[in-house]
């Protein structure tokens, strides 16, 4: 199994009338060939921004990439993404690397076509001809299951339900078969039925098309079902890595424990009552002398509130940043 | 599209019926018309004679059913003060007005709309500071003020423009700049504030997410959704221009309909009064028609409507 991307230290932040925001603090996750990797965390805690670091998406000022590196392994061979021309980066957007996001009822443009919508990226990184990319893109609609494509290929946004205009979100993504799809909260704004047939049809597409998923969710119930490693992030950080079957049975940060027993689950009692994670999420405008979730951790001791803790290995392709051992039930030795 | 366009067609005849029995409601209960129109010396016996002349003294309904049909012929009676037919008067100062109109329209989009542009992609510019100096310019100086300056200064001191008539090319210049100028300020403020908005937009990343040229996603994305809220702005102040401007034509002695308007108010000719304000209304219906349909052109969801 070979890396298609591999990301070191990125840190972004965001200079602002009320301060620096510290939106993203030394992220580094590497993701292999096909694999999918759910991101995880808390709305704010810096999922989006580290996706839209490496695809250069950010709005410049007021967002700047501080350092960091995001070595992709493109069709033209290895680059660095944060070291790209913004014509070369044009290229690999769209091209190499689709992108999904949240609300679909604000991602597509109101006064065009979808199928215009469609075959623009087409156009632009195949070189086809409009009809050529027309056929192409009636071809991807019925790929994402919308029914009568050559119809619906004149069709507005607005004609579409939310799930059908995610479905052409989708299309998009996978248009020029990109090597890595990067699916911001797709399902956030759906209701519950909708979101598993989004959730069916991203499976399905992915093993057609042997491509890596990148998919960032605040839920970590959805995830078991879809993706292969977890990254759980807080306050703009890496707080746990893990394979997904890990995180479920053996969390080793007390943020990811956390999110877990906020999870209704089947076998629970009845009786038992969901627990969300007291407090609030952190201050990204301070930046941190200590371990940013310490204040709302149960398990929380002197060192904590004294260093930033590592990402440490913690196991079997497992790391944690956490002084605290769950386990021992004490502060880790190491 | 075609049931989109029928019921805003509807909708016009309508409101054309609404400001025609307004404007006979309006002649009829200020009073006598007769003495209205009559100086107040008028002799019982003239005034008599001119409410026959009228049809004053026949039932309401009746007077109605003549004007209704008139209008629609285009007959709103002799004007008291020409005793000529009031409809030619009013076409015949149309096209000063028209041309002023449209000159000043002009003005106010080729200057307004790209300063417009400008501010909204690269706000804090050069270019936005003048545009946002424009519009505050445009909205807050009084027409008639401007008008004098221009005339003293482009006109007096250095002979520029003509200061007054229609005589020469030149000759709608300075008018028809003071009459664009609020819209060119407003078009600039709208032009810029649209292009911030929908540059911020979620479909505006997406298109960026897609690869495209950035050159592709300013004209094919966010100058398209611009154009739909300046469209209406463009269309309802063409409407005002065409119907307002009695304050510069009186200024710069302009041969059009604003004038004959405050022309005719003073000499209390009601048929021609009668004439112009149903034939501005109709203007001003067409020109919403006309706004309309170019609103459903660029905007999907007005043309399916939702
Ligand atoms: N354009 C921006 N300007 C200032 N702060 C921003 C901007 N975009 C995001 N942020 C901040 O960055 C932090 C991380 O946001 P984000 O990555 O969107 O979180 P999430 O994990 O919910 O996707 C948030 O605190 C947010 O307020
Ligand atoms: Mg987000």
């Amino acid at each position: 199994m070979s890396i298609i991307l591999q990301v070191k230290d990125l840190v972004t932040k965001f200079y602002t009338l009320d301060g620096v925001v510290n939106a993203v603090n030394g992220v580094s996750f590497e993701l292999n060939e096909g694999e999918t990797l759910a991101i995880v965390g808390e709305s704010g805690s810096g999922k989006s921004v580290t996706m839209m670091s490496l695809l250069g998406l950010i709005p410049m000022p007021p967002g700047k990439i501080e350092s960091g590196s995001a070595s992709f392994n493109s069709e033209e061979g290895l680059c660095d993404l944060l070291q790209l021309s913004p014509e070369e980066m044009r290229d690999i957007r769209g091209g190499q690397i689709g992108f999904v996001f949240q609300d679909p009822i604000s991602t597509l443009n109101p006064i065009l076509t979808i199928g215009e919508q469609i075959s623009e990226t087409l156009i632009r990184h195949k070189g086809l001809s409009k009809e050529q990319a027309r056929e192409q893109t009636i071809k991807l609609l019925s790929q994402v299951g919308i029914p009568d494509p050559e119809l619906r290929y004149k069709a507005y946004p607005f004609q579409f339900s939310g799930g059908m205009r995610q479905r052409v979100v989708i299309a998009i993504a996978i248009a020029c078969t990109p090597k890595i799809i990067i699916a911001d909260e797709p399902t956030t704004a759906l209701d519950v039925t909708v979101q598993a047939q989004i959730i069916e049809l991203f499976k399905e597409l992915r093993d057609a098309l042997g491509v890596a998923v990148i998919w960032i969710t605040h839920d970590l119930g959805v995830v078991a079902g879809i993706a292969e490693r977890v990254l759980v992030m807080y306050g703009g950080r890496p707080v746990e890595i893990a394979q997904v079957m890990d995180i479920y049975k053996d969390p080793k940060h007390p943020y990811t424990l956390g999110l877990l027993r906020a999870l209704p689950s089947l076998e629970a009692k009845e009786s038992k009552r969901l627990k969300s994670i007291k407090g609030t999420p952190p201050d990204l405008l301070i930046p941190f002398k200590h371990c940013p979730f310490a204040s709302r951790c149960d398990y929380a001791f002197d060192r904590c509130w004294e260093e930033i803790p590592p990402l440490i290995s913690v196991g079997e392709q497992h790391q944690a940043a956490c002084f605290f051992d769950l386990e021992e039930g004490g502060p880790r030795h190491d | 599209m075609g049931r989109y366009f029928l019921s805003k067609l509807i909708q016009s005849l309508v409101l054309l019926f609404g400001v025609l029995f307004l404007v006979f409601m309006m002649v009829r209960v200020t009073g006598d018309p007769a003495a209205l129109m009559l100086s107040r010396n008028a002799s019982p016996e003239q005034l008599e004679a001119l409410r026959e002349e009228m049809g004053f003294n026949d039932p309401a309904l009746v007077q109605f059913k003549h004007y209704i049909t008139g209008a629609i012929l285009g007959d709103f009676g002799n004007s008291l003060h020409f005793k000529t037919p009031a409809l030619p008067l009013v076409l015949e100062r149309l096209p000063a007005t028209v041309q002023l109109a449209s000159v000043g329209m002009l003005m106010a989009i080729i200057i307004g709309i790209p300063i417009g542009l400008v501010g909204g992609f690269t706000p804090g510019s050069v270019v936005d500071s003048i545009g946002r100096f424009l519009a505050l310019i445009g909205q807050s100086v009084p027409n008639f003020w401007l008008g004098l300056m221009m005339i003293l200064f482009l006109g007096v001191r250095l002979g520029w423009f003509p200061t007054f008539g229609r005589d020469s090319w030149n000759s709608v210049v300075m008018p028809a700049f003071v009459l664009g100028l609020p819209v060119m300020g407003q078009l600039v403020r709208l032009t810029r504030s649209a292009v911030l908005e929908i540059r911020g937009e979620d479909f505006i990343r997406t298109a960026h997410s897609k690869g495209l040229e950035p050159r592709t996603i300013y004209l094919k994305h966010v100058l398209r959704n611009v154009a739909i809220p300046l469209v209406s702005v463009i269309g309802v102040q063409f409407g005002y221009m065409l119907g307002g401007s009695i304050y510069i034509e009186a200024i710069f002695a302009w041969p059009g309909m604003g004038g004959l308007l405050a022309q005719s108010i003073g000499w209390r000719d009601f048929p021609l009064i009668q004439a112009i304000a149903v034939f501005t209304s109709l203007i001003v219906l067409l020109l919403n028609l006309l706004t309309d349909l170019a609103y459903s052109i660029i905007d999907p969801r007005i043309r399916y409507g939702r």
